[in-house]
């Protein structure tokens, strides 16, 4: 479903990204994992086609399609979804609105008319349950005076009402206390199925708990160093990263 | 949806551009003007200068009384005394008074006439304009006054209104109609040497809208004045009079449009709003004159004095959206003179490539618990320069005046800018005045949040701009306020792309 191959990205003439390998199938859960500046975070932005970062060598696919000329907006039309590490806030503009413009947005980018507000309605309704979300919550500005927690759950909720093929949920549990953790989990859990893909980059163990990846990777400088099953996030939990930089400085 | 915004229709082409701020100003700086249009219809057209003959063949052309004639030679006497105001944050090549034509009408327009039979060339203009007249017959709850360069060449729904005992009607026919009307209540809120602009309009001005609503009577529909100047090289120098009789009650809309031109074109209205004991006035415009290209050349300078006066238990909602104008000078004012009356100022402006606004409101509390707001929002893009400028006054005998005032700007790229002059004087110690401002810009990730959820950079602005906006829309009659938004998306996402 996403192929990336030798991946190079930058930011300011400085690279970050120096040739990334990774293959994620449908239904499948990858956990990406480093240390701080490891460039974990930038790949998930280079995915989801942030132009502050260029691109200098490598490519990404979107089931079979190259994304290199293809602008933010549509990756996320053709499927690719990002919850963001710090949400931005966008003051006045509701929960609700920001939902229905976003879906309307991309149902008009494959030709069909808005949703109908009834069929609207039942979608949020029916989402904000699968999230535990007050609906009260959604009428507030988006983002604004929410927790950290509040965001995160956001985040989640949006990925559940646009239902992407590639959900890319970069540090969801950095915030959440235990008992958002566990919903946070149980929504993502509910909205994995064999034809989505969900890549998951943390820092912890912890969330793993809850979401079992399928491969773990361990990003150190811009590369993978090391790919293994899910036991190897025990491995890092227990040893830390320094045994594998170690390693690679070899 | 009302057919009503359909006389708005605006139309314009979105493509996508990718968004990086460098980009997003280059492509502010490309927008097209939506209604840069000039019909030609032949016109009647004063020789350009101004002097006491000119006044005096002016009120001749309108056939007025005498005392209106020594009214407007008092006024230009004051003009003449006077220097043009400079301590405004804009700056603009004074315009040379002499070099424009104080009179132009239409030469097919006659007041006589009914709707059906305005030349047809007018009528298209209405139809680019959005506006027609025809389909203005048929809808409902809008009355629509239009005032096309100097001349008022229709109003609709004079029957309906007169029946309620409304006087709706071009202030040209009210001075002949209702003498005693206009008389008493001409100049009591803006005096002839009220300022520069002021004097000037009360010595030149040709037309404008009239209206009256009596004791008790809660007025059906919206009433609305569309103007337009297109003749080149002229002023519009419109007059508007709106008396609120004891617990009346109307909403009156106002909008504006200009066609394209290099040179500045000069608009210097006066608006002057009557509240009587218990009325109301919800006076809303949305003002799109042409602001001019994207190197700053042309637009129409407006000068503009707004001002209402609240008797005993009345309120003032003034509600602007400022989008067009090359500079703009305007400080739509509430005196709160009788007790408990409540003055608010709910506003938008928005300034793209080389606009300059200075806009702002005053409240001056004379009477006991009288109550102001004051929302303001302004958004600059482009090399643009926006101010906002209030003042809160409160006298010695106004015992239990409150004030909230809230001034937020939203800065689009590196170049414009954005400035808030509050002054606030206070002469009684029971007030309380509360003042807050924030100051905030669009973020390149504010962006690319909207652009991951699948939300084109476009799109993404006018969902923040309209979200930062939202307070001010919310007070627009329902099909203004989409329109409003229509014309926040044009004014500056139009133009990216």
């Amino acid at each position: 479903m996403l192929k990336i191959k030798d991946l190079h990205a930058s930011v300011d003439d400085k690279e970050i990204l120096r040739g990334i390998n990774l293959e994620v199938k449908a239904g499948e859960v990858h956990a990406i994992m480093g240390p701080n500046g490891s460039g974990k975070s930038t790949l998930a932005s280079v995915i989801a086609g942030n132009e502050r970062f260029e691109v200098t060598q490598g490519s990404i696919e979107l089931s079979g399609e190259d994304l290199e000329e293809v602008s933010p907006e549509e990756r996320a039309h053709k499927g690719v979804f990002l919850s963001f590490q710090y949400p931005v806030e966008i003051p006045g503009v509701s929960v609700t609105n920001f939902m229905k413009t976003a879906i309307n947005e991309s149902r008009k980018a494959k030709g069909l008319e808005d949703m109908p507000a009834k069929d609207m309605l039942k979608l949020i309704r029916e989402k904000s349950e699968l999230l535990e979300i007050d609906r009260k919550f959604l009428s507030r500005s988006l983002n604004e005076g929410f927790s950290g927690g509040e965001k995160k759950r956001n985040e989640i909720f949006q990925m559940a009402m646009l239902e992407p093929k590639v959900a890319i949920l970069d540090e969801t549990d950095s915030g959440l206390d235990i008992d958002a953790l566990r919903i946070v989990a149980s929504g993502v859990n509910k909205l994995k199925s064999k034809d989505n893909a969900v890549i998951l980059i943390t820092h912890y163990q912890r969330l793993l708990e809850y979401i079992v990846p399928d491969f773990v990777h361990v990003l150190h400088n811009g590369k993978i160093v090391k790919s293994g099953g899910k036991e190897l996030a025990l491995e890092l939990e227990e040893k830390g990263y320094d045994w594998l930089k170690q390693e690679t400085a070899v | 949806m009302s057919k009503f915004l359909t006389h708005f229709l605006f139309t314009y082409y979105i493509e996508y551009m990718a968004y990086t701020e460098e980009e997003l100003k280059k492509e502010l700086e490309t927008k097209e003007y939506e209604y840069g249009f000039y019909t030609d219809i032949e016109s009647d057209t004063f020789p350009v200068g101004l002097n006491e003959e000119i006044v005096i063949a002016i009120s001749k052309k309108k056939e007025e009384p005498e005392w209106m004639t020594q009214w407007r030679l008092e006024a230009f006497r004051i003009w003449e005394s006077m220097e043009e105001p400079t301590w405004a944050n804009v700056h603009y090549e004074k315009p040379d008074f002499q070099k424009i034509s104080y009179y132009s009408a239409p030469k097919s327009a006659d007041p006589n006439k009914t709707l059906d039979d305005v030349d047809p060339d007018l009528l298209e203009m209405y139809r680019k304009l959005g506006i027609s007249v025809d389909e203005q017959k048929k809808l409902q709850n809008v009355a629509v006054d239009i005032v096309v360069d100097s001349v008022s060449v229709a109003t609709t729904f004079k029957k309906t209104l007169a029946e309620k005992g409304i006087i709706f009607m071009p202030i040209s026919e009210a001075i002949k109609e209702h003498p005693e009307l206009v008389k008493k209540y001409i100049g009591s809120v803006v005096p002839q040497k009220d300022n520069f602009y002021a004097a000037l309009n009360s010595a030149v001005f040709t037309d404008g809208s009239f209206c009256y609503i009596p004791k008790g009577v809660r007025c059906p529909m919206e009433l609305s004045t569309y103007f337009r100047i297109n003749q080149a090289g002229t002023g519009q120098f419109e007059r508007t009079l709106l008396i609120a009789d004891e617990d009346s009650y109307v909403s009156y809309l106002e909008g504006c449009t200009a066609p394209s031109r290099d040179e500045n074109q000069l608009h210097a209205a006066v608006v002057e709003l009557i509240a009587l004991d218990g009325a109301e006035i919800k006076y809303s415009t949305v003002q799109n004159w042409f602001p001019g290209n994207s190197e700053g050349k042309g637009g129409v300078f407006n000068f503009v004095t707004k001002r209402a006066i609240c008797e005993k238990n009345a309120k003032v909602s003034w509600t602007q959206v400022e989008t067009g104008s090359a500079v703009t000078w305007k400080y739509p004012s509430c005196i709160l003179k009788g007790d408990n009356s409540i003055g608010e100022f709910y506003s938008i402006a928005v300034t793209n490539n080389y606009q300059q606004a200075d806009t702002g409101t005053k409240m001056i509390h004379l009477g006991k618990n009288t109550k102001s707001t004051i929302i303001s929002k302004g958004i600059s893009a482009g090399k643009s320069q926006n101010s906002y400028r209030g003042l809160v006054q409160i006298n010695s005998r106004a015992d239990g005046a409150r004030n909230f005032s809230q001034c937020d700007s939203l800065l689009m790229g590196n170049e414009c800018g954005a400035h808030t002059f509050p002054y606030i004087e206070a002469k009684n110690k029971t007030a309380m005045i509360e003042h807050e401002a924030t100051t905030s810009k669009i973020g390149e990730d504010q962006i690319f949040y909207c652009n991951q959820r699948g939300i084109d950079t476009e799109k993404a602005i006018a969902l923040i701009v309209n979200g930062f906006s939202k307070e001010v829309l919310n007070k627009l009659p329902m099909e203004f306020a989409v329109e409003a938004q229509k014309l926040l998306e044009i004014s500056l996402e139009g133009s990216v792309g």
